[in-house]
Protein backbone atom coordinates (compact mmCIF):
# COMPACT_ATOMS: atom_id res chain seq x y z
CA UNK A 1 0.00 0.00 0.00
CA UNK A 2 1.16 3.20 -0.85
CA UNK A 3 1.51 6.62 1.64
CA UNK A 4 -0.58 9.93 0.87
CA UNK A 5 1.43 13.28 0.67
CA UNK A 6 1.04 13.83 4.38
CA UNK A 7 2.30 10.22 5.19
CA UNK A 8 5.11 10.36 3.23
CA UNK A 9 6.41 13.80 4.26
CA UNK A 10 5.56 13.31 7.98
CA UNK A 11 8.20 9.49 7.07
CA UNK A 12 10.59 11.82 5.71
CA UNK A 13 10.68 14.34 9.09
CA UNK A 14 10.66 11.73 11.15
CA UNK A 15 12.93 9.33 10.07
CA UNK A 16 10.73 6.37 9.64
CA UNK A 17 7.73 4.73 7.90
CA UNK A 18 4.59 6.43 9.46
CA UNK A 19 1.22 5.87 8.49
CA UNK A 20 -2.27 7.93 9.73
CA UNK A 21 -2.94 7.65 13.05
CA UNK A 22 0.85 7.10 14.10
CA UNK A 23 2.77 10.45 16.34
CA UNK A 24 5.83 11.73 15.37
CA UNK A 25 8.33 14.63 16.37
CA UNK A 26 9.69 16.24 13.77
CA UNK A 27 11.55 19.73 13.12
CA UNK A 28 9.51 22.02 10.81
CA UNK A 29 11.09 23.81 8.04
CA UNK A 30 9.63 27.33 9.18
CA UNK A 31 7.60 28.57 12.38
CA UNK A 32 5.44 30.99 10.94
CA UNK A 33 3.71 33.84 13.98
CA UNK A 34 2.46 37.51 13.49
CA UNK A 35 1.18 40.33 16.19
CA UNK A 36 0.20 37.06 18.30
CA UNK A 37 4.40 36.78 18.88
CA UNK A 38 4.02 39.23 21.48
CA UNK A 39 2.22 37.06 23.75
CA UNK A 40 4.44 34.37 22.32
CA UNK A 41 7.70 36.13 23.23
CA UNK A 42 6.29 36.16 26.91
CA UNK A 43 5.79 32.27 27.07
CA UNK A 44 9.32 32.37 25.46
CA UNK A 45 10.68 34.65 28.54
CA UNK A 46 9.04 31.62 31.09
CA UNK A 47 11.45 28.70 29.85
CA UNK A 48 14.53 29.63 31.36
CA UNK A 49 16.69 30.05 28.19
CA UNK A 50 18.18 33.47 26.43
CA UNK A 51 18.09 32.27 22.62
CA UNK A 52 15.92 30.80 20.17
CA UNK A 53 17.23 27.67 19.31
CA UNK A 54 16.62 27.98 15.14
CA UNK A 55 16.12 31.87 14.72
CA UNK A 56 16.60 31.32 10.79
CA UNK A 57 13.80 28.81 10.68
CA UNK A 58 11.44 31.89 12.04
CA UNK A 59 9.33 33.90 10.11
CA UNK A 60 7.32 37.05 11.55
CA UNK A 61 4.71 39.10 9.88
CA UNK A 62 2.92 42.10 11.60
CA UNK A 63 -0.22 42.09 9.63
CA UNK A 64 -3.08 42.08 12.11
CA UNK A 65 -3.47 45.17 13.92
CA UNK A 66 -1.68 47.40 11.26
CA UNK A 67 -0.41 49.99 12.08
CA UNK A 68 -0.88 49.82 15.92
CA UNK A 69 -4.73 51.35 16.67
CA UNK A 70 -3.95 51.52 20.25
CA UNK A 71 -1.05 51.85 22.45
CA UNK A 72 -1.31 48.18 24.09
CA UNK A 73 -1.48 46.81 20.04
CA UNK A 74 1.68 49.93 19.54
CA UNK A 75 3.49 48.39 22.81
CA UNK A 76 3.12 44.90 21.48
CA UNK A 77 4.95 45.42 17.96
CA UNK A 78 7.76 47.32 19.81
CA UNK A 79 8.20 44.35 22.12
CA UNK A 80 8.11 41.80 18.68
CA UNK A 81 10.87 44.46 17.01
CA UNK A 82 13.04 44.39 20.25
CA UNK A 83 12.90 40.81 19.96
CA UNK A 84 13.35 40.25 16.49
CA UNK A 85 16.54 42.35 16.85
CA UNK A 86 18.44 40.99 20.43
CA UNK A 87 17.37 37.37 18.76
CA UNK A 88 18.93 38.10 15.34
CA UNK A 89 15.97 37.19 13.27
CA UNK A 90 16.14 38.04 9.69
CA UNK A 91 13.22 36.91 8.43
CA UNK A 92 11.44 39.59 10.14
CA UNK A 93 8.27 41.79 8.22
CA UNK A 94 6.93 44.94 9.36
CA UNK A 95 3.33 46.40 9.11
CA UNK A 96 4.08 47.52 6.12
CA UNK A 97 3.99 44.62 3.81
CA UNK A 98 0.78 42.74 4.11
CA UNK A 99 -1.11 39.83 5.23
CA UNK A 100 1.47 36.86 6.99
CA UNK A 101 0.14 34.00 4.34
CA UNK A 102 0.60 35.90 1.15
CA UNK A 103 3.80 37.92 2.76
CA UNK A 104 5.27 34.11 3.51
CA UNK A 105 3.66 32.26 -0.03
CA UNK A 106 5.53 35.44 -2.32
CA UNK A 107 8.93 35.47 -0.31
CA UNK A 108 9.66 32.15 -1.47
CA UNK A 109 9.31 30.42 2.37
CA UNK A 110 6.29 28.13 0.96
CA UNK A 111 8.26 25.41 -0.94
CA UNK A 112 6.73 21.76 -2.48
CA UNK A 113 7.84 19.44 0.09
CA UNK A 114 8.80 21.02 3.25
CA UNK A 115 7.09 21.25 6.68
CA UNK A 116 5.54 24.82 7.90
CA UNK A 117 3.73 24.96 11.42
CA UNK A 118 2.44 28.61 12.23
CA UNK A 119 0.83 30.08 15.26
CA UNK A 120 -2.71 30.73 12.66
CA UNK A 121 -5.10 28.99 12.33
CA UNK A 122 -4.86 29.34 8.11
CA UNK A 123 -1.36 28.15 7.94
CA UNK A 124 -3.13 25.25 5.87
CA UNK A 125 -2.84 27.72 3.18
CA UNK A 126 1.22 27.12 1.45
CA UNK A 127 -0.77 24.01 0.71
CA UNK A 128 -1.70 25.92 -2.38
CA UNK A 129 2.27 25.25 -2.95
CA UNK A 130 2.38 21.33 -1.59
CA UNK A 131 3.43 22.35 1.61
CA UNK A 132 2.24 19.94 4.75
CA UNK A 133 1.66 23.39 6.84
CA UNK A 134 -0.62 23.56 9.40
CA UNK A 135 -1.84 25.73 12.61
CA UNK A 136 -0.62 25.32 15.70
CA UNK A 137 -1.00 27.30 19.09
CA UNK A 138 1.35 29.96 20.88
CA UNK A 139 2.52 27.81 23.38
CA UNK A 140 3.51 25.47 20.54
CA UNK A 141 4.91 28.33 18.96
CA UNK A 142 7.36 29.46 21.90
CA UNK A 143 8.30 25.49 22.35
CA UNK A 144 9.26 25.31 18.74
CA UNK A 145 11.55 28.10 18.63
CA UNK A 146 13.23 26.72 22.11
CA UNK A 147 13.32 23.14 21.18
CA UNK A 148 13.20 23.03 17.55
CA UNK A 149 10.33 20.01 18.04
CA UNK A 150 6.71 19.35 18.24
CA UNK A 151 4.38 16.05 18.20
CA UNK A 152 2.28 15.91 15.35
CA UNK A 153 -0.56 12.87 14.76
CA UNK A 154 -0.10 11.50 11.25
CA UNK A 155 -3.71 12.50 9.45
CA UNK A 156 -5.98 10.31 7.64
CA UNK A 157 -6.20 11.82 4.17
CA UNK A 158 -9.94 13.19 2.33
CA UNK A 159 -9.10 13.64 -1.38
CA UNK A 160 -11.84 15.93 -3.34
CA UNK A 161 -11.49 15.46 -7.01
CA UNK A 162 -12.37 19.00 -9.33
CA UNK A 163 -13.70 17.99 -12.47
CA UNK A 164 -14.44 20.04 -15.30
CA UNK A 165 -14.64 24.06 -15.88
CA UNK A 166 -16.35 26.60 -13.67
CA UNK A 167 -18.80 28.53 -15.83
CA UNK A 168 -18.52 31.86 -16.10
CA UNK A 169 -18.52 34.49 -12.63
CA UNK A 170 -18.30 31.55 -10.22
CA UNK A 171 -14.76 31.54 -8.40
CA UNK A 172 -12.50 29.57 -6.52
CA UNK A 173 -14.53 30.49 -3.66
CA UNK A 174 -18.01 28.90 -4.25
CA UNK A 175 -15.97 26.04 -5.01
CA UNK A 176 -14.82 25.69 -1.73
CA UNK A 177 -18.13 27.38 -0.06
CA UNK A 178 -19.81 24.86 -1.64
CA UNK A 179 -17.78 21.84 -0.30
CA UNK A 180 -17.83 23.18 3.44
CA UNK A 181 -21.98 23.88 2.78
CA UNK A 182 -22.28 19.95 1.38
CA UNK A 183 -19.54 18.22 3.96
CA UNK A 184 -19.76 20.77 7.59
CA UNK A 185 -17.36 22.69 9.52
CA UNK A 186 -15.84 19.42 11.04
CA UNK A 187 -16.20 16.61 8.10
CA UNK A 188 -11.70 17.63 8.13
CA UNK A 189 -11.38 17.78 11.84
CA UNK A 190 -7.97 16.07 12.05
CA UNK A 191 -7.48 15.52 8.59
CA UNK A 192 -5.58 16.37 5.51
CA UNK A 193 -7.41 17.44 2.24
CA UNK A 194 -5.81 16.73 -0.76
CA UNK A 195 -7.51 18.52 -3.85
CA UNK A 196 -6.67 16.96 -7.38
CA UNK A 197 -8.07 16.58 -11.16
CA UNK A 198 -8.31 18.72 -14.14
CA UNK A 199 -10.07 21.04 -11.77
CA UNK A 200 -7.12 21.60 -9.34
CA UNK A 201 -4.69 21.56 -12.07
CA UNK A 202 -6.39 24.44 -14.00
CA UNK A 203 -6.46 26.50 -11.53
CA UNK A 204 -4.41 29.34 -10.93
CA UNK A 205 -2.05 29.65 -7.75
CA UNK A 206 -4.08 32.53 -6.12
CA UNK A 207 -7.40 30.55 -6.25
CA UNK A 208 -5.68 27.58 -4.82
CA UNK A 209 -4.70 29.37 -2.44
CA UNK A 210 -8.50 30.33 -1.72
CA UNK A 211 -9.48 26.35 -1.15
CA UNK A 212 -6.40 25.21 0.99
CA UNK A 213 -6.94 28.51 3.18
CA UNK A 214 -10.31 27.51 3.67
CA UNK A 215 -9.76 24.03 4.63
CA UNK A 216 -9.16 25.26 7.85
CA UNK A 217 -12.94 26.29 7.56
CA UNK A 218 -13.39 22.05 7.19
CA UNK A 219 -11.72 21.67 10.35
CA UNK A 220 -8.47 20.30 8.52
CA UNK A 221 -4.97 19.79 9.78
CA UNK A 222 -3.93 20.93 6.31
CA UNK A 223 -4.61 20.81 2.71
CA UNK A 224 -2.61 20.31 -0.32
CA UNK A 225 -2.70 20.44 -4.22
CA UNK A 226 0.02 18.64 -6.28
CA UNK A 227 2.72 21.19 -7.31
CA UNK A 228 3.09 21.59 -11.11
CA UNK A 229 4.65 23.67 -13.25
CA UNK A 230 2.72 27.31 -12.21
CA UNK A 231 4.27 26.50 -8.66
CA UNK A 232 7.96 25.81 -10.12
CA UNK A 233 7.36 28.81 -12.36
CA UNK A 234 6.45 31.05 -9.35
CA UNK A 235 8.95 30.12 -6.81
CA UNK A 236 11.88 30.10 -9.73
CA UNK A 237 13.25 33.59 -8.74
CA UNK A 238 12.19 33.77 -5.29
CA UNK A 239 12.42 30.17 -3.49
CA UNK A 240 14.16 30.52 -0.25
CA UNK A 241 16.28 27.23 -0.92
CA UNK A 242 16.15 23.49 -2.80
CA UNK A 243 13.44 21.76 -2.51
CA UNK A 244 11.72 18.54 -3.66
CA UNK A 245 8.32 17.95 -4.61
CA UNK A 246 6.41 15.18 -2.49
CA UNK A 247 3.39 13.34 -4.22
CA UNK A 248 0.85 10.87 -3.27
CA UNK A 249 1.38 7.45 -4.39
CA UNK A 250 -1.34 6.10 -6.83
CA UNK A 251 -1.94 3.54 -4.66
CA UNK A 252 -2.78 5.53 -1.29
CA UNK A 253 -4.82 5.12 1.29
CA UNK A 254 -7.92 7.72 1.65
CA UNK A 255 -10.14 7.68 4.38
CA UNK A 256 -13.05 9.23 1.73
CA UNK A 257 -13.05 10.38 -1.81
CA UNK A 258 -15.87 13.51 -2.72
CA UNK A 259 -15.67 14.38 -6.19
CA UNK A 260 -17.15 17.83 -7.34
CA UNK A 261 -18.28 18.84 -11.58
CA UNK A 262 -17.37 22.31 -11.32
CA UNK A 263 -19.42 23.31 -14.77
CA UNK A 264 -22.48 22.49 -11.87
CA UNK A 265 -21.59 25.28 -9.46
CA UNK A 266 -23.41 28.32 -8.97
CA UNK A 267 -22.56 31.54 -6.79
CA UNK A 268 -22.85 30.20 -3.22
CA UNK A 269 -22.54 32.45 0.46
CA UNK A 270 -22.62 31.39 3.77
CA UNK A 271 -24.83 32.82 5.97
CA UNK A 272 -24.45 34.04 9.88
CA UNK A 273 -23.46 32.40 11.97
CA UNK A 274 -21.24 29.86 10.71
CA UNK A 275 -19.05 28.93 7.10
CA UNK A 276 -20.63 26.00 6.65
CA UNK A 277 -24.35 27.64 6.67
CA UNK A 278 -23.82 27.42 2.65
CA UNK A 279 -26.39 28.16 0.04
CA UNK A 280 -26.83 29.40 -3.68
CA UNK A 281 -26.91 33.23 -4.27
CA UNK A 282 -30.09 32.95 -5.61
CA UNK A 283 -31.97 32.08 -2.05
CA UNK A 284 -30.16 34.89 -0.59
CA UNK A 285 -30.09 37.79 -3.38
CA UNK A 286 -31.72 40.84 -1.93
CA UNK A 287 -30.32 40.95 1.72
CA UNK A 288 -29.45 44.32 2.65
CA UNK A 289 -26.13 45.03 4.15
CA UNK A 290 -24.16 48.00 5.53
CA UNK A 291 -20.17 47.27 5.01
CA UNK A 292 -18.56 44.99 2.64
CA UNK A 293 -14.92 44.11 2.50
CA UNK A 294 -12.85 42.74 -0.04
CA UNK A 295 -9.52 40.96 0.80
CA UNK A 296 -7.93 39.31 3.42
CA UNK A 297 -5.75 36.31 3.58
CA UNK A 298 -8.58 34.46 1.58
CA UNK A 299 -9.46 37.06 -1.42
CA UNK A 300 -7.13 39.66 -1.50
CA UNK A 301 -4.66 39.08 -4.61
CA UNK A 302 -4.61 40.74 -8.12
CA UNK A 303 -6.92 38.20 -9.52
CA UNK A 304 -9.83 38.72 -7.09
CA UNK A 305 -9.25 42.88 -7.08
CA UNK A 306 -9.14 42.23 -10.81
CA UNK A 307 -12.71 41.59 -11.18
CA UNK A 308 -14.08 43.28 -8.12
CA UNK A 309 -12.42 46.37 -10.67
CA UNK A 310 -13.83 44.93 -13.58
CA UNK A 311 -17.55 44.58 -12.33
CA UNK A 312 -17.29 48.25 -10.52
CA UNK A 313 -15.55 50.48 -13.42
CA UNK A 314 -17.73 52.83 -14.03
CA UNK A 315 -20.17 52.28 -11.79
CA UNK A 316 -21.24 53.47 -8.22
CA UNK A 317 -21.51 51.82 -4.99
CA UNK A 318 -24.87 52.10 -3.63
CA UNK A 319 -25.21 55.05 -0.76
CA UNK A 320 -26.58 52.46 1.86
CA UNK A 321 -23.16 50.83 1.67
CA UNK A 322 -19.70 51.23 2.82
CA UNK A 323 -16.73 49.27 0.80
CA UNK A 324 -13.55 48.66 1.86
CA UNK A 325 -10.87 47.21 -0.25
CA UNK A 326 -7.61 45.56 1.45
CA UNK A 327 -5.17 44.23 -1.12
CA UNK A 328 -3.32 41.60 0.56
CA UNK A 329 0.20 42.68 0.57
CA UNK A 330 2.25 45.77 -0.93
CA UNK A 331 3.19 43.09 -3.78
CA UNK A 332 -0.59 42.75 -4.82
CA UNK A 333 -1.76 46.26 -3.90
CA UNK A 334 1.03 47.53 -6.15
CA UNK A 335 0.11 45.29 -9.30
CA UNK A 336 -3.69 46.33 -9.19
CA UNK A 337 -2.23 50.29 -8.98
CA UNK A 338 0.03 49.59 -12.08
CA UNK A 339 -2.98 47.83 -13.73
CA UNK A 340 -5.19 51.19 -12.69
CA UNK A 341 -7.71 49.04 -10.53
CA UNK A 342 -7.68 50.85 -7.60
CA UNK A 343 -8.45 54.54 -9.22
CA UNK A 344 -10.82 52.32 -10.67
CA UNK A 345 -12.21 51.35 -7.21
CA UNK A 346 -11.89 54.77 -5.86
CA UNK A 347 -13.95 56.56 -8.52
CA UNK A 348 -16.42 54.14 -7.54
CA UNK A 349 -16.59 54.97 -3.86
CA UNK A 350 -14.54 51.90 -2.26
CA UNK A 351 -12.04 52.60 0.48
CA UNK A 352 -9.02 51.30 -0.18
CA UNK A 353 -6.98 50.20 3.21
CA UNK A 354 -3.18 49.50 3.79
CA UNK A 355 -2.64 45.69 3.11
CA UNK A 356 -2.73 43.79 6.21
CA UNK A 357 -6.17 41.63 8.22
CA UNK A 358 -8.25 44.71 8.49
CA UNK A 359 -11.38 44.47 10.04
CA UNK A 360 -11.68 40.33 9.35
CA UNK A 361 -11.11 40.02 13.35
CA UNK A 362 -13.43 43.04 14.25
CA UNK A 363 -10.08 44.56 16.05
CA UNK A 364 -9.74 47.98 13.85
CA UNK A 365 -10.61 49.54 10.37
CA UNK A 366 -14.51 48.84 9.77
CA UNK A 367 -16.06 47.53 13.12
CA UNK A 368 -19.89 46.49 12.74
CA UNK A 369 -22.62 48.22 15.42
CA UNK A 370 -25.01 46.27 16.79
CA UNK A 371 -27.96 45.27 14.09
CA UNK A 372 -25.37 45.94 11.14
CA UNK A 373 -24.74 43.31 8.44
CA UNK A 374 -20.86 42.91 6.53
CA UNK A 375 -20.59 41.12 3.34
CA UNK A 376 -17.06 39.86 2.99
CA UNK A 377 -14.30 37.79 1.08
CA UNK A 378 -12.96 36.51 4.25
CA UNK A 379 -12.88 33.27 5.59
CA UNK A 380 -15.36 33.30 8.85
CA UNK A 381 -18.68 34.58 10.14
CA UNK A 382 -18.68 33.86 13.60
CA UNK A 383 -20.76 35.84 15.44
CA UNK A 384 -19.47 39.00 16.76
CA UNK A 385 -15.97 38.28 14.99
CA UNK A 386 -16.22 41.88 13.57
CA UNK A 387 -17.70 44.12 15.78
CA UNK A 388 -21.17 43.59 17.91
CA UNK A 389 -22.11 40.10 18.59
CA UNK A 390 -25.58 41.31 16.95
CA UNK A 391 -23.62 42.37 13.72
CA UNK A 392 -24.42 39.47 11.27
CA UNK A 393 -21.36 38.57 8.38
CA UNK A 394 -22.62 37.06 5.05
CA UNK A 395 -19.22 35.74 2.63
CA UNK A 396 -18.73 35.16 -0.83
CA UNK A 397 -16.89 35.50 -3.73
CA UNK A 398 -15.13 38.69 -4.74
CA UNK A 399 -17.54 38.86 -7.62
CA UNK A 400 -20.22 38.28 -5.76
CA UNK A 401 -19.29 41.15 -2.95
CA UNK A 402 -18.68 43.68 -6.34
CA UNK A 403 -22.16 42.58 -8.05
CA UNK A 404 -23.81 43.40 -4.37
CA UNK A 405 -21.98 46.65 -3.55
CA UNK A 406 -23.77 48.63 -6.93
CA UNK A 407 -27.64 47.59 -5.85
CA UNK A 408 -26.45 47.63 -1.75
CA UNK A 409 -28.16 44.28 -1.37
CA UNK A 410 -26.57 40.41 -2.28
CA UNK A 411 -26.64 40.05 -6.34
CA UNK A 412 -26.23 37.34 -8.30
CA UNK A 413 -22.42 37.82 -10.45
CA UNK A 414 -23.61 36.27 -12.84
CA UNK A 415 -24.01 38.33 -16.07
CA UNK A 416 -22.52 41.63 -14.26
CA UNK A 417 -19.29 41.59 -16.36
CA UNK B 1 -11.93 14.84 42.98
CA UNK B 2 -13.41 18.60 42.62
CA UNK B 3 -17.29 18.57 42.09
CA UNK B 4 -18.80 21.13 39.77
CA UNK B 5 -21.93 21.93 37.98
CA UNK B 6 -22.35 22.05 33.96
CA UNK B 7 -22.37 24.59 31.89
CA UNK B 8 -24.18 22.97 28.39
CA UNK B 9 -23.50 24.23 24.84
CA UNK B 10 -24.55 22.75 21.54
CA UNK B 11 -22.32 22.15 18.12
CA UNK B 12 -19.66 23.90 16.77
CA UNK B 13 -18.65 26.22 19.70
CA UNK B 14 -16.04 28.50 17.71
CA UNK B 15 -12.87 30.25 19.15
CA UNK B 16 -14.50 33.70 18.36
CA UNK B 17 -17.12 33.08 20.80
CA UNK B 18 -15.20 32.03 23.40
CA UNK B 19 -12.90 34.46 23.33
CA UNK B 20 -13.65 37.46 20.85
CA UNK B 21 -11.09 38.27 18.32
CA UNK B 22 -11.02 41.58 19.29
CA UNK B 23 -9.33 41.26 22.12
CA UNK B 24 -6.65 38.82 21.17
CA UNK B 25 -3.87 40.34 20.42
CA UNK B 26 -3.63 42.68 23.63
CA UNK B 27 -1.76 41.09 25.82
CA UNK B 28 -4.18 40.50 29.02
CA UNK B 29 -3.28 38.83 32.36
CA UNK B 30 -5.68 35.88 32.98
CA UNK B 31 -8.01 37.56 35.05
CA UNK B 32 -9.13 39.84 32.35
CA UNK B 33 -9.07 36.88 30.30
CA UNK B 34 -11.84 35.58 32.08
CA UNK B 35 -13.84 38.37 32.41
CA UNK B 36 -14.39 38.14 28.24
CA UNK B 37 -14.83 33.77 28.44
CA UNK B 38 -17.67 33.02 26.59
CA UNK B 39 -18.81 36.30 25.80
CA UNK B 40 -20.21 36.03 22.33
CA UNK B 41 -21.91 33.02 23.35
CA UNK B 42 -23.04 33.14 27.03
CA UNK B 43 -22.92 36.50 28.01
CA UNK B 44 -23.57 35.77 31.99
CA UNK B 45 -20.57 33.20 31.94
CA UNK B 46 -17.84 34.90 33.42
CA UNK B 47 -19.83 36.14 36.46
CA UNK B 48 -21.67 32.99 37.58
CA UNK B 49 -18.53 30.21 36.64
CA UNK B 50 -17.33 28.71 39.80
CA UNK B 51 -14.30 26.77 40.12
CA UNK B 52 -14.44 23.12 39.32
CA UNK B 53 -17.15 23.70 36.83
CA UNK B 54 -17.10 22.10 33.46
CA UNK B 55 -18.09 22.89 29.99
CA UNK B 56 -20.14 19.81 28.15
CA UNK B 57 -20.73 20.72 24.46
CA UNK B 58 -21.46 18.96 21.21
CA UNK B 59 -19.08 18.10 18.53
CA UNK B 60 -16.40 20.10 16.57
CA UNK B 61 -15.76 22.57 19.96
CA UNK B 62 -13.35 25.18 19.43
CA UNK B 63 -13.36 25.42 16.01
CA UNK B 64 -11.87 28.38 14.08
CA UNK B 65 -9.21 30.56 15.26
CA UNK B 66 -5.69 29.27 16.44
CA UNK B 67 -6.00 31.52 19.58
CA UNK B 68 -5.01 30.02 22.67
CA UNK B 69 -6.69 32.34 25.30
CA UNK B 70 -9.88 30.40 24.08
CA UNK B 71 -8.35 27.59 26.46
CA UNK B 72 -6.52 29.74 28.75
CA UNK B 73 -9.42 31.86 29.87
CA UNK B 74 -11.50 29.07 30.57
CA UNK B 75 -8.30 27.40 32.27
CA UNK B 76 -7.93 30.60 34.72
CA UNK B 77 -11.70 30.51 35.42
CA UNK B 78 -11.16 27.56 37.23
CA UNK B 79 -13.08 25.14 34.62
CA UNK B 80 -11.83 21.47 35.65
CA UNK B 81 -12.29 20.43 32.31
CA UNK B 82 -14.44 20.46 28.85
CA UNK B 83 -16.53 17.43 27.49
CA UNK B 84 -17.62 17.50 23.99
CA UNK B 85 -18.40 14.51 21.59
CA UNK B 86 -15.79 16.07 19.33
CA UNK B 87 -12.99 18.72 19.27
CA UNK B 88 -11.66 20.90 16.66
CA UNK B 89 -7.88 20.00 16.80
CA UNK B 90 -6.19 23.45 17.43
CA UNK B 91 -8.39 23.59 20.31
CA UNK B 92 -7.91 19.98 21.89
CA UNK B 93 -3.83 20.72 21.63
CA UNK B 94 -4.28 24.38 23.18
CA UNK B 95 -6.03 23.06 25.99
CA UNK B 96 -3.42 20.09 26.80
CA UNK B 97 -1.16 22.76 25.91
CA UNK B 98 -3.03 25.08 29.05
CA UNK B 99 -3.14 22.15 31.49
CA UNK B 100 -6.98 22.02 30.90
CA UNK B 101 -8.25 18.95 29.97
CA UNK B 102 -10.43 17.73 27.20
CA UNK B 103 -12.25 14.97 27.13
CA UNK B 104 -14.07 13.20 24.07
CA UNK B 105 -17.36 11.52 25.30
CA UNK B 106 -21.26 11.41 23.02
CA UNK B 107 -22.47 9.37 25.45
CA UNK B 108 -21.39 12.08 28.39
CA UNK B 109 -21.96 15.13 26.62
CA UNK B 110 -25.65 14.12 25.44
CA UNK B 111 -26.86 12.53 29.08
CA UNK B 112 -25.34 15.23 31.20
CA UNK B 113 -27.79 18.22 31.17
CA UNK B 114 -27.05 22.44 31.91
CA UNK B 115 -26.38 23.01 35.55
CA UNK B 116 -25.88 19.15 36.68
CA UNK B 117 -23.52 17.97 39.12
CA UNK B 118 -20.47 16.48 37.68
CA UNK B 119 -16.94 14.91 39.51
CA UNK B 120 -14.11 13.41 37.37
CA UNK B 121 -11.88 10.85 38.37
CA UNK B 122 -8.92 11.33 35.81
CA UNK B 123 -7.03 8.71 37.22
CA UNK B 124 -9.79 6.00 36.89
CA UNK B 125 -10.96 8.00 33.71
CA UNK B 126 -14.27 8.27 34.83
CA UNK B 127 -17.05 10.95 34.55
CA UNK B 128 -19.43 11.02 37.55
CA UNK B 129 -22.94 12.62 37.03
CA UNK B 130 -25.82 12.85 38.98
CA UNK B 131 -28.19 9.74 39.49
CA UNK B 132 -24.81 7.60 39.34
CA UNK B 133 -24.63 8.52 35.91
CA UNK B 134 -20.88 7.21 34.94
CA UNK B 135 -19.20 7.41 31.79
CA UNK B 136 -15.74 5.91 31.14
CA UNK B 137 -13.30 7.51 28.84
CA UNK B 138 -9.56 6.40 28.00
CA UNK B 139 -7.03 7.77 29.58
CA UNK B 140 -4.67 10.44 27.75
CA UNK B 141 -0.97 9.07 26.51
CA UNK B 142 2.13 9.07 28.73
CA UNK B 143 3.27 12.47 27.12
CA UNK B 144 -0.09 14.35 27.04
CA UNK B 145 -0.34 13.47 30.76
CA UNK B 146 3.05 14.35 31.93
CA UNK B 147 2.09 17.77 30.20
CA UNK B 148 -1.34 18.11 32.12
CA UNK B 149 0.40 17.31 35.10
CA UNK B 150 3.24 20.05 34.85
CA UNK B 151 0.16 22.48 34.54
CA UNK B 152 0.78 23.19 30.65
CA UNK B 153 3.50 22.93 27.40
CA UNK B 154 5.57 25.59 29.02
CA UNK B 155 6.39 24.93 32.53
CA UNK B 156 6.87 20.88 30.81
CA UNK B 157 9.09 21.87 28.18
CA UNK B 158 11.14 23.95 30.86
CA UNK B 159 11.45 21.03 32.72
CA UNK B 160 12.92 19.03 29.81
CA UNK B 161 14.99 22.21 28.75
CA UNK B 162 16.13 22.19 32.54
CA UNK B 163 17.33 18.53 32.58
CA UNK B 164 19.22 19.60 29.23
CA UNK B 165 17.55 16.52 27.56
CA UNK B 166 16.80 16.51 23.65
CA UNK B 167 13.13 15.97 23.02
Amino acid sequence: MGQTFSEKILSQKAGREVRAGDVVTISPDYVLTHDNSAAIIKEFQKLGIQKVRCPQKIVIVLDHVVPASTEKYAQNHKSIREFVSAQGISHFYDVHNGICHQVFSEEGFAMPGTLVLGADSHTTSYGAFGVFSAGIGRSEAASVWATEKIWLRVPETLKIVLDGQLPKDVYAKDIILKIIGDEGADRANYRAVEFSGDGAEGMSLASRLVLANMAAEMGAKNGYFPPDEKTFDFLKDRAKGIYQPVYSDPDADYEDILEYDLSTIEPQVACPHTVDNVKPVTAVAGTAFHQAVIGTCTNGRFEDLKVTADILRGKTVASSVRVLVIPASRTEYLKALHAGFLEDLVRSGCIILNPGCGPCLGAHQGVLAPGEVALSTANRNFRGRMGSRDSEIYLASPATVAASVIQGKITDPRGSQ
Amino acid sequence: MKKGRAWKYGNDVNTDVIFPGKYTYAVMEPEEMVRHALEDLDPGFADKVQPGDVIVAGKNFGCGSSREQAATCLKCAGVQAVIAKSFARIFYRNAINQGLPVIQSVEAAEAIQQGEEVAIDFQKGEIIAEDKKVFSFPSFPDFVLGILEAGGLIPYTKKKLSKKRSF
